[in-house]
């Protein structure tokens, strides 16, 4: 798919936020990769053409990060943390799990186009471990059969709730809340979950509090 | 007797909708902005170098002092950017605080700005978090329709934008010149220092680049004080920290409390190590921080007591493993991240950890050489100290620590694979933590 | 050790005093340490330092101590400071087991494939490697491997399991040429220098990233397993393709050139040079005329050396008084003063020009009163902090590189203000960041004309001492130009430069190869100036001609109309012609010019090559190639750049050798015409001190209404000392016509493809750019593939038709 003039305007609002337009390139392959499902040659041309770039500029950017994907990735981008606590917690049978059931390695892709896996680094979430991102949206504490549940109801496009965002898109769909992140999907999630007020409970069962203010006691 | 629970910056988390503007105004938020802008910006400065607060990203440089840096009266334009590329293992706090309170953020974001004369603030997320992002992006709106940011701040004559930037899969740009790089289009790679961002930072003039839990904190000191701040904590650290503990224990999750408490009293209140475990070892702060093993479970987490015991703080986001944990294993996960991650600027990183790590899966196959148990501390040696940035000194922390732990177990892997004698099941949660 | 003594201008505030190796030396304030150490004779191993390039300290091999710091740390980033206490691997054990350690990682994914590596032999790697390194290899794993080599352009390759991402390639690409087509690409253990989909790195500078990559993974078409360093015998040279003087080392094996280097020359191309001088050689062997060829019965056979001399001199002394002579711009500064005295003495002529490319008498004029035979400067270093350079007419990254490799670093370095008057704001003027002043395409004169009404800002700026003003060869074309540019000059006290595109045109011009003008800018017309000449040429003052002679112009038009006056049984003005290193393609005329050999009755050339002029001649007197002789060349600043034969013990003859066999066979003295005799005759003859003649003082006409051009050549293009060279070829530019959107609209041109460019004598159809062009001006190149204008009569500054081509 070519980026059509809708996704040009949209990159050239991008420049917009910054001081100098070259600070735009990272959220602009985020938005190419949410037109295209990948980074093209064709995209790297436009935005370096937009930003008075060389090619070989922009191409120095879109393979430095990880998260730019240069080959077509799958409807839906599937992540299984496999650092040293998700992947010893449970991570590396998780993503074992995945592995036999869509019968794919890393960073490879479903023949159907439906999923694409991927062994990811730490996802800041170890207090939730083992971590799973379905299109980068959390799914927290996986097991294994959790986790092929929740590629086998994608299958059958069943609806799929991430645990801490909302029902899981596409990954172009990220990708594009990545360019223009304030989508309106802000407020769902809902408010922190237990690992979150795991302390803040434990608190309030000891009846402990930070200090007041001196000279505020009452 | 034992340091208490003390819950600031999230004590207001089980609000239900405390990441609205709504929300977060009726626990109080938005109160310590208007104080602020009645302030000199200097006085502000003045304020936090006198908490003594330090930098929660993991180097705990002093924040007021870092905002003392920036040239006054230049006639250049100055930044702050908001470094919320949380990316080291282990570390996984400033994306709950961006998650349940981002406007604790932005009135920080506010308030710093201002100190420092900053009229464009960034806040640089790393791309895998979009719930965090979006949260964020909305908090900056809402404020933005509040007349918390734009022009002409609440009467005051200050102006501010702000402009929430995805980051891309790039541990690096944690560093914050790499940061600041990558904030301009260009690979994350390291800058060379000096100059320091405070002189000349993005776009070459003067920065402030601080941690999401450094800012958050701010409107509290605004409100509160510096007497009240120091009531938390240390003479050499003080303040409040939001600890999030990770690993066999059983309510892994957030936990605020001063700086100086321990990691057995975190256990205790996260419920201790899971059934039938014991701490094998622990990492206070990050996998580039060395580990520890229960011998320093009473050592107070505060900067000092930490590098005393031979480690670091960090980012305060303990990890504990029991005994079901292979250590060979966990540092070959580790440096074949630091590998993964490395930018590939400076050469005893990128070639350093490409050959330690070739040594380090050598050992889990059951298949490690004798003598690689020292060329490995002599490699790491090569690296410690002579990398570009600290993404080198990170990746050759984690084995000679463990080596000098736990060498027996390296010594095991010459003859036998690390799953025969650590069955990955038995590390896994599943038990005590099921899937939704 | 004062190493600061050395300069005067430093001040002692200025200078600190730092310790290496327990050697106390006072030097400048914010010197790295590694030039500091340098000056000292320590050398610290590295990799990504180029004293040329901005400081990275990525490779980390020059990690030395400094007292205090428990860490070891980049002598190529970091300043001295006063009382620093530096120690180096020679002193300090944490210095020398750092550089061990990074010495072992860097070899870690290095195939050490030296012995089919071309780099083998002059490696910086495997010379640090053995100085710096462990005998052995502790690493047991697999090294990285990459499809190799692929291409970065044509004419470069990549292999990049050499590769240590020192990344100099790189920061020449983006700091010293503008042109970041090359890249780092990757990340980590996978980092790799590259380029963009399609977008070779297609730079005039590329080959220089070659000679600084430390490793052998950037290497040429042309050389890639010619040869090993230590099989070639090299030779300091001067480049003889342009007039910026570059210094070069040529490497000859067995007699045959295999590769040009840029050398350092600080004062002029520092370490630098284009790719036409470095990779534009093939020439030297090719086509090459062997012996002395004469013409019998209508066709050209060969023929020993006396029986040519003789032919020729007996043709020429029959035609005494009536020949004229055309030397073209290549020749070495002693060969066109061995013409420019042949002329005057054996032939009796001042009729003789090294201008057979688009010139006037105004030009003649501009260059006696300016430049002929005057002091050096201003030089590259009054570039470097000039108030304001203006540059008229001139193009300096397609007509003298080295020029603009200087602005470009003056704008960036020293914030140096460039203004580019020219109808075209092109990628050249935006890399020195320079101002552009529009202006249209023959326009020039009524611009500068009108320069102090409509930037006066530019007049204020030029008025500043130290101001410099550089006008290019294309003003000759646009009446009344060089006349204002003069007049700018004398009016601001601004200092004035005239850049020529020929290597050899500003030594022709002071060695007296100019009608009117003697050696050194002296005026023929002049009678001390003549007997000044005639002293050292041991003639008598009466013998030289006394006025001025023809121009290339005129002894066109002469020889035309001899046809005419021979048909009409009148006697013919010329009878003979002598020619050397002439191309006609390089004249506006060029169907003239070719019509003028053929007509001429008697033609001598004195020829490198055959070509079509050889065709017409009737003695052609082979002459030896620039690797081949010794000489000099005098670049745009009027420095002597001498050198010595590259090929040694060559057979070939100098010019100025075949003209004194030529004088002997006419019985005039010449000499012997060796180079160190016709340079020491120069220096005897020095410069003119008398009176120069005033400058011409042209009016500045206003372009003509209509759509007019604006040409130039190119760097790479159809340039005969460019032939047989592919790989240069294809990282040429792209012909193409460019104009102003307004412009292509008002022609009703949109949508088209191409557009076709019609002259007096043709038309040509090239693809239609847009771009930043004033209005009413269309740009093409000049003598590219698809597109020799001065073919169809066109020329800078005239008037063109343009029309619509395929849609």
């Amino acid at each position: 798919m070519a980026l059509d003039e809708s996704v040009r305007a949209q990159m050239a609002s991008i420049v917009e936020r910054y001081p100098r337009s070259r600070s735009a390139v990272m959220p602009m392959l985020h938005l190419a990769q949410s037109a295209e499902g990948e980074v093209s040659d064709e995209a790297m041309r436009v935005i370096a053409d937009m930003l008075d770039l060389t090619t070989a500029e922009v191409t120095a950017v879109a393979t430095f990060y990880t998260m730019y994907k240069r080959r077509p990735v799958g409807k839906h981008l599937i992540g299984v943390c496999t650092n040293t606590l998700c992947g010893l917690l449970g991570g590396d049978a998780v993503y074992a799990a995945l592995t036999d059931r869509l019968g794919v390695g890393h960073d490879e892709t479903t023949a159907d186009g439906m999923f694409t896996l991927e062994r990811i680094e730490c996802q800041a979430a170890c207090t939730h471990a083992p971590v799973m991102t379905v299109d980068w949206e959390f799914m927290d504490c996986q097991t294994p059969s959790s986790a092929v549940e929740v590629v086998d109801r994608l299958a059958r496009g069943e609806t799929v709730v991430s645990t801490r965002g909302p029902a899981i898109r596409d990954f172009e769909a990220t990708e594009h809340t990545l360019a223009f992140p304030d989508d309106g999907l802000a407020g769902q999630g809902g408010e922190a979950d237990d690992m979150m007020l795991a302390g803040l409970r434990v608190a309030h069962e000891l009846g402990m509090s930070a200090p007041p203010v001196p000279g505020q006691e009452s | 007797m034992a340091t208490p629970l003390t819950p600031v910056i999230t004590a207001h988390w089980d609000v239900p909708d405390l990441f609205t503007l709504d929300g977060y105004r009726r626990t109080g938020g938005y109160r310590a902005l208007p104080k602020a802008l009645a302030m000199d910006p200097d006085a502000i400065i003045g304020t936090v170098k006198d908490t003594g607060l330090r930098g929660r990203g993991g180097a705990g440089f002093p924040t007021g002092l870092k905002w003392s840096f920036v040239p006054q009266g230049d006639g250049k334009p100055h930044y702050l950017v908001v470094n919320a590329d949380e990316s080291e293992p282990g570390a996984c706090k400033d994306v709950p605080i961006m998650m349940a309170n981002p406007h604790a953020l932005i009135e920080g974001v506010i308030i710093s700005s201002y100190a420092i004369r900053a009229n464009h603030a960034f806040i640089y997320i790393r791309g895998e978090v979009p719930q965090a992002i979006r949260r964020v992006a909305a908090a900056v709106r809402e404020a933005e329709q509040a007349g918390y940011i734009g022009t002409n701040i609440l009467g005051s004559g200050f102006d501010l934008r702000v402009t929430v930037h995805s980051g891309a899969g790039a541990y690096i740009c944690g560093e914050e010149t790499a940061l600041l790089d990558s904030l301009e289009g260009f690979r994350g790679q390291p800058r060379l220092k000096p100059p320091f961002p405070a002189v000349a930072g993005l776009y070459s003039v003067p920065t402030v680049v601080n941690n999401v839990e450094t800012i958050t904190n701010i409107p509290w000191i605004i409100n509160n004080g510096v007497e009240w701040f120091r009531l938390f904590g240390t003479e050499k650290s003080p303040g409040f920290k939001v600890f999030a503990v990770s690993g066999h224990v059983v309510r892994p999750g957030i936990y605020e409390a001063p700086l100086g408490i321990t990691m057995r009293e975190l256990l205790e209140y996260a419920g201790g190590v899971r059934e039938g475990g014991r701490v094998k070892f622990w990492i206070p702060g990050g996998s580039s921080v060395p580990m520890l093993n229960e011998d320093h479970l009473d050592t107070p987490l505060t900067y000092e007591a930490m590098a005393e015991a031979g480690t670091m703080l960090g980012t305060g986001t303990p990890m504990v493993f029991d005994d079901t944990i292979s250590v060979v294993k966990s540092v070959t996960r580790w440096l074949e991240f630091y590998k993964h991650e490395s930018c590939g600027k400076c050469t005893p990183c990128r070639e350093g950890t490409y050959w330690i790590t070739g040594m380090l899966e050598r050992f889990e196959q059951g298949h490690g050489a004798d003598a690689d148990l020292d060329l490995l501390n002599e490699v790491c040696g090569h690296i410690m100290g002579r990398s570009f940035c600290a993404l080198g000194d990170a990746a050759a922390t984690p084995y000679p620590a463990a080596v000098q732990l736990f060498r027996d177990e390296f010594v095991s892997a010459t003859r036998t694979p690390v799953d025969e004698t650590f069955p990955p099941a038995a590390g896994y949660v599943f038990s005590a933590v099921g899937a939704r | 050790m004062t190493i600061a003594e050395q300069s005067a201008a430093v001040q002692p505030a200025d200078v600190v005093t730092v310790t290496v190796d327990g050697i106390d030396v006072r030097v400048p304030k914010g010197m790295l340490i590694i030039r500091v150490a340098e000056l000292m004779g320590i050398e610290i191993p590295r990799f990504c330092d180029h004293p040329l390039l901005d400081p990275v300290a990525a490779c980390r091999m020059c990690l030395i101590e400094i007292e205090g710091n428990p860490k070891p740390q980049p002598a190529c980033a970091i300043a001295v400071a006063d009382g620093m206490v530096v120690r180096t691997q020679r002193t300090s054990e944490m210095a020398e087991q750092a550089q061990e350690g990074v010495m072992e990682f860097l070899l870690l994914n290095h195939p050490l494939d030296c012995p089919i590596c071309d780099k083998g032999g002059e490696c910086p790697l495997q010379n640090q490697a053995m100085s710096s390194g462990r005998g052995t290899s502790r690493f047991e794993g697999h090294k990285r491997t990459f499809e190799k080599p692929i291409n970065m352009s044509a004419q470069i390759l990549l292999d990049r399991e050499r590769c240590v991402s020192c990344a100099r390639c790189t920061r020449f690409a983006e700091q010293i040429a503008g042109d970041p087509m090359l890249e780092l690409l990757e990340r980590g253990a996978q980092q790799q220098v590259g380029i963009g989909p399609d977008a070779p790195f297609d730079s005039y500078f590329s080959g220089n990233t070659i000679q600084i990559c430390p490793v052998g993974a950037l290497t040429s078409s042309l050389y890639r397993f010619r040869a090993r360093p230590f099989d070639l015998v090299s030779t300091p040279t001067t480049c003889e393709h342009c007039a910026s003087g570059c210094s070069l080392r040529t490497d000859v094996r067995r007699g045959v050139v295999t590769r040009r280097l840029a050398w350092d020359d600080p004062e002029v191309n520092e370490e630098w040079n284009c790719d036409k001088g470095r990779f534009a050689f093939q020439y030297l062997d090719r086509g090459r005329v062997e012996t002395p060829l004469v013409r019998e019965a209508g066709a050209l056979r060969v023929a020993s050396w006396p029986e040519a001399l003789d032919i020729a001199a007996r043709g020429l002394a029959a035609a005494r008084g009536r020949t004229a002579v055309l030397t073209g711009g290549r020749l070495t500064r002693e060969d066109a003063y061995a013409y420019a005295k042949f002329a005057r003495v054996a032939l009796g002529t001042d009729d003789i020009d090294f201008r057979t490319r688009v010139s006037s008498d105004e030009e003649s004029r501009f260059l006696a009163s300016q430049v002929a035979g005057t002091p050096m400067g201003p030089t590259y270093a009054d570039l470097d902090r000039a108030p304001v350079v203006l540059l008229v007419g001139l193009e300096p990254e397609d007509e003298s590189p080295i020029i603009f490799l200087r602005l470009r670093r003056a704008a960036r370095k020293n914030a140096v203000p460039v203004a580019v008057m020219s109808p075209v704001l092109t990628r050249g003027t935006e890399k020195m960041d320079a101002r552009w002043i529009p202006c249209r395409a023959g326009g020039e004169a009524a611009a500068l004309a009108g320069l102090a009404q409509s930037d006066p800002g530019l007049l204020a700026q030029l008025s500043t001492p130290g101001a410099v003003i550089l006008v290019g060869e294309r003003l000759a074309g646009v009446p009344g130009a060089l006349s204002r540019a003069a007049a700018l000059a004398a009016s601001t006290g601004a200092r004035l430069a005239w850049v020529p595109r020929r290597a050899g045109e500003r030594g022709a011009l002071d060695s007296g190869a100019l009608a009117g003008l003697l050696p050194g800018g002296r005026p023929i017309g002049d009678p001390a100036a003549r007997a000044e000449v005639a002293a050292v040429w041991r003639v008598s003052p009466d013998a030289l001609p006394a006025a001025p002679g023809r121009q290339a112009p005129q002894v066109i038009d002469t020889v035309l109309a001899d046809a005419e006056r021979a048909q009409r049984d009148e006697p013919r003005e010329y009878d003979a012609l002598v020619v050397a290193g002439l191309e006609l393609a390089d004249d506006p005329r060029a169907d003239d010019l070719r019509r003028a050999l053929e007509d001429v009755p008697f033609l001598v050339a004195f020829a490198t090559h055959h070509s079509e002029v050889t065709e017409h001649a009737d003695v052609v007197l082979p002459v030896a190639v620039v690797s081949e002789k010794a000489g000099s060349f005098t670049d745009w600043e009027g420095r002597s750049k001498p050198f010595s034969a590259a090929i040694r013990g060559a057979q070939s003859v100098t010019d100025g050798r075949a003209l004194a066999m030529l004088a002997d066979a006419l019985d005039v003295p010449m000499g012997t015409g060796e180079v160190a005799a016709l340079r020491a005759e120069l220096d005897a003859l020095g410069r003119w001190g008398g009176p120069r003649t005033p400058a011409p003082d042209e009016p500045a006409t206003p372009p003509a209404g209509g759509t007019a051009l604006a040409t130039w050549r190119l760097l790479l293009d159809r340039g005969r000392l460019q032939e047989d060279e592919p790989h240069l070829a294809a990282t040429a530019r792209p012909t193409e016509a460019v104009m102003s959107q307004e412009t292509a609209t008002a022609l009703g041109l949109s949508g088209r493809a191409t557009v076709v460019l019609t002259g007096d004598r043709g038309s040509v159809e090239v693809p239609l750019a847009i771009g930043e062009v004033a209005e009413g001006t269309v740009w093409a190149p000049m003598y590219s593939e698809g597109c020799d204008l001065q073919g169809i009569g066109l020329h800078h500054g005239a008037g063109v038709r343009v029309t619509g081509g395929a849609a």
